[in-house]
């Protein structure tokens, strides 16, 4: 009896919580609004990556998502994103969605002209292996699917000089929104643990093995 | 109901209250999109909501080359500091915005639907995630970037 009412109270309790938690994400409100200086989120550098939690909840509509203004009459007439996203293929990051899926699978037909609807785009075929000093597999950049959302210019020379061992590239450049971090990480998918191996995709060759530090070659004391 | 029940049911109440005011106190991240951007240049300092562009309503319709090709947009979040009367000449959002590809300009609260006072900013980027970034406004001089 005693731990019954014990786990009922507390039960109560949770109920409670629950329910503020609730009625808080539901209130929208603008921080920062009266500030002039106007600070941006804090970073949530602690949290990230492996101890970053899943939403409570995704693909939320306009109103509720906390950065639509829901006192808006037009806010209200914006499509649902779920609505949208009917018969796509799922995703576990970003949208949810895999776009690139759903772009072979002829889900999706996006013009690639503004006004032209049978305008098709120029799509090259080719990978690019990039050796990778760690110990994570090498990268395989597939142009194909990138083609087919974007044009060359927009990543050469800019970007990408389009060149063999031309381009320095680093996961802390990435992270930073550099490279290919320009849009992975904003708009294409997302960079999470789940992703690496979008990349990372070809595993070592059978006989490498690590390459040894500096501070293990020139070891004095070895 | 013994007196001990009647401590335990009391407790549970006070952590029960407590739990509720903590989480009214917590600020709630925003869950929108990912890759909704909102765009706040001068809407502000106009009196207008910022501006929200929904990359995924976007993409299902257009793909990235369009915008970020043929219109000229730019790959940061406020980078081309739109106006209206650019988009009113056609050139940006006015690509399509003009009553024949899409709705035209005359809905502003279609776009200018964003809570005020937000700055111009790429929700869920991992940049955003990563470092604290301060809001720059336009006019301030560029430091290091």
């Amino acid at each position: 009896m005693n731990h019954k009412t014990k786990a009922i109270s507390f039960s109560l309790a949770m109920l409670m919580s629950a329910f503020a938690w609730n009625a808080q994400s539901h209130a929208d409100e603008a921080t920062g609004a009266e500030s002039p200086l106007m600070l941006a989120e804090v970073s949530s550098v602690n949290t990230f990556n492996v101890n970053l939690k899943k939403p409570k909840s995704r693909n939320l509509p306009p109103a509720e998502d906390g950065i639509h203004d829901p006192e808006n009459e037009a806010t209200h007439s914006l499509q649902h994103p779920l609505e949208a996203y009917k018969g796509l293929p799922p995703s576990e990051f970003g949208n949810y969605v895999d776009w690139v899926k759903a772009l072979d699978e002829g889900k999706l037909r996006p013009r690639w002209d503004r006004a032209d609807p049978n305008e098709e785009p120029f799509v090259l075929d080719l990978d690019i292996v990039r050796p990778v000093k760690a110990s994570v597999p090498d990268v395989v950049f597939p142009h194909r699917q990138h083609t087919e959302w974007l044009y060359c210019s927009n990543c050469h020379p800019a970007i990408f000089i389009p060149q063999k061992n031309a381009n320095q590239i680093s996961m802390s450049a990435i992270l930073l929104g550099q490279k290919c971090g320009v849009c992975h990480g904003k708009v294409s998918f997302p960079i999470e643990t789940k992703t690496c191996r979008k990349c990372h995709s070809k595993p070592k060759p059978a006989d490498w093995t690590p390459p040894l530090s500096e501070a293990t070659l020139k070891n004095p004391w070895k | 109901m013994s007196s001990k029940i009647k401590r335990n049911v009391l407790k549970s109440m006070i952590i029960g209250v407590l739990a509720y005011m903590g989480a009214l106190g917590v600020p709630q991240p925003a869950q929108a999109e990912y890759a909704d951007i909102v765009i706040n240049n001068y809407a502000d300092a106009a009196g207008m909501r910022p501006a929200v562009f929904p990359h995924w309503f976007h993409r299902i319709r257009f793909r990235c080359k369009v915008c970020h090709t043929d219109l000229g947009f730019a790959f940061k979040a406020g980078g081309n500091k739109i106006d209206m009367a650019k988009i009113i000449d056609g050139k940006f959002c006015g690509a399509c915005h003009n009553g024949e590809i899409s709705w035209s300009v005359e809905n502003c609260a279609m776009c200018h639907s964003g809570i005020p006072g937000q700055p111009t900013h790429f929700h869920g980027s991992t940049v955003q995630r990563l470092i604290a970034p301060a809001y720059k406004p336009l006019k301030a001089p560029a430091a290091n970037n």
